[in-house]
């Protein structure tokens, strides 16, 4: 079943007729946008977060300001796997006490990513409130968190693999679904790791 | 210049920067850029190290390097011992072995060794499970100290290959030295050293740096002064006749300084000997960046530790 080995299941027009849905619900979600600012999570949280933040600009004409969280540090499994992914600095150049903080991510899986932010985010500061956005939900949840905004919610079998390509970071805008033993599309393959 | 994502230390030990290559030199900088973050944070502390037992065994006295360890080892969340030689069982006459054997039947992760004999962490290296981080082993190596003097000029300058750099003081009892010529070398740095012919260690160019007796000679042109403090309490007398004409000969001054780049950056490891080594004037003017080495050493230190707590079998044993 090769069609079924690496399906295509957004292309960019759908990415970005997505991410235009999620900035409405937003925006709707929160009237007061003087208090809301983006977080997003590296790698690929980040340019998500920047291009929401750039669909609520066309929208409202309001500059919300964005934050990248690198959660290596806080990860559950930082120091008993190896290698290492090269630590990256997080950059929060706002107070974000009182702010409502919306994290970004691509691909919300495990849900062990988005636990490991909640404890990077409390480190600085205490805002109002928490929500998450993601691109993709794929389900098979081993924590209690749900995503506010879901760009596509994608049922997939555990052994798959949910492979986002930006164009920030790898050229073009797409999702695949990649299942185990074929190889991915892009030269190097970076998984979604299960965390 | 970033080495690949995933890439890791290939050593279970930190006992010198000798037996380092370019790349883990590169990824402990980079890294070392992440952890700079953390101290400006309102809560100053991440989880990682959270579980984590260190023991700083110091064998000699130390505030800068001790401190800046403890204070890298509870931002990362580790839990830290500190045992000394004063008041311990090695004042009672217990061997070094024997004391390492006994701190590691307490089952600590990692020990980081200040010894006054050069190789001793290289011993416990050979006895102890526990990771081993050289704080600095008689005339030997210091290597967090070296990488943090890099990381500093990498900051300030932007690079280190092509800089050069001059090394200045007593260069006969110093591990910073050595530890800086083995990180400068290999990073394509050019080194110039000097110091009275008395503390210079015979051999000292084989590292492949330039020997200069004069002070003046040294420091011509160059991107980075490195001053070392003199050592008194290791001489055992008749190194060179006064304090007053070290400094006469020696000492960093206003004027030498003109010599340099004019963008030369004055670095010092500390303690500062003022009116010995380095002119008071000098210690404190626009060209020092001897507290930002200090607020360095803390990010560095947790980089080190970061990186070394990755541990998975199948390393080499140093």
């Amino acid at each position: 079943m090769p069609s079924h080995s690496d399906a295509l299941v957004m292309d960019e027009a759908k990415i970005d007729r997505a991410l235009t849905r999620m900035a409405h619900e937003m925006l709707e979600k929160n009237r007061d946008l003087e208090s809301l600012v983006l977080v997003g999570i590296r790698t690929r949280g980040v340019p998500l977060a920047e291009r929401l933040a750039g669909k609520i600009r066309e929208i409202e004409k309001m500059e919300i300001p964005v934050g990248v969280l690198d959660i290596t540090l806080y990860r559950d499994d930082a120091t008993t796997i190896g290698p290492h992914a090269l630590l990256k600095a997080t950059l929060i150049h706002f107070p974000i006490d009182g702010k409502k903080v919306i994290l970004v991510d691509d691909v919300l899986f495990t849900g062990r990513t988005i636990r490991a932010a909640l404890d990077g985010i409390i480190d600085f500061g205490r805002p109002s409130c928490i929500q998450l956005a993601v691109l993709v939900d794929r389900g098979h949840r081993e924590l209690p968190i749900r995503a506010d905004y879901v760009g596509k919610n994608l049922p997939t079998a555990r052994e798959e693999t949910v492979e986002v390509h930006l164009r920030e970071e790898d050229g073009q805008d797409e999702v695949h679904i990649v299942r185990p033993g074929t190889t991915s599309r892009k030269p190097e393959p970076r998984g979604k790791e299960p965390a | 210049m970033t080495p690949e994502a995933g890439f890791r230390l290939r050593h279970k030990h930190l006992l010198g920067i000798e037996p380092l290559d370019a790349d883990e030199v590169r990824l402990i900088l980079d890294t070392t850029e992440s952890f700079l973050e953390i101290s400006q944070r309102p809560i100053k502390k991440v989880p990682t190290l959270r579980g984590r037992t260190i023991v700083n065994f110091f064998m000699e006295p130390s505030t800068r390097t001790r401190s800046s360890f403890e204070i890298a080892e509870k931002r990362l969340s580790a839990d830290s011992l500190n045992f000394s030689a004063a008041g311990s069982s090695v004042s009672k006459g217990e061997s070094l072995i024997d004391t390492a054997r006994n701190l590691e039947a307490m089952a600590p992760d990692m020990i980081v060794v200040r010894h006054s004999a050069a190789g001793a962490p290289h011993l416990l290296a050979r006895v102890c499970r526990s990771t081993i981080i050289n704080a600095g082993d008689g005339a030997h190596e210091h290597p967090t100290q070296a990488l943090l003097d890099a990381f500093t000029m990498r900051q300030k300058k932007g690079r280190i290959d092509g800089l050069e750099v001059a090394i200045v003081g007593d260069l006969l009892h110093s591990r910073v030295v050595r530890s800086n010529i083995f990180l400068l070398k290999k990073l394509g740095a050019k080194v110039r050293v000097s110091g009275p012919p008395t503390l210079v260690p015979p051999g000292l160019h084989r590292l492949g740096v330039e020997v200069r007796t004069h002070m003046e000679e040294a420091l011509e042109g160059v991107d980075v002064v490195m001053m070392l403090r003199v050592q008194q309490e290791r001489m055992l007398g008749g190194a060179f006749p006064s304090l007053r004409e070290y400094f006469n000969l020696y000492g960093l001054t206003e004027e030498r300084i003109k010599l340099a780049h004019r963008d030369v950056i004055v670095m010092h490891p500390g303690p500062l000997n003022r009116g010995v080594e380095i002119a008071a004037e000098v210690a404190d003017g626009p060209y020092s960046v001897i507290l930002e080495q200090v607020t360095n050493g803390v990010a560095v230190r947790m980089a080190i530790l970061y990186l070394l707590s990755g541990g998975v079998v199948g390393e080499l044993a140093a």
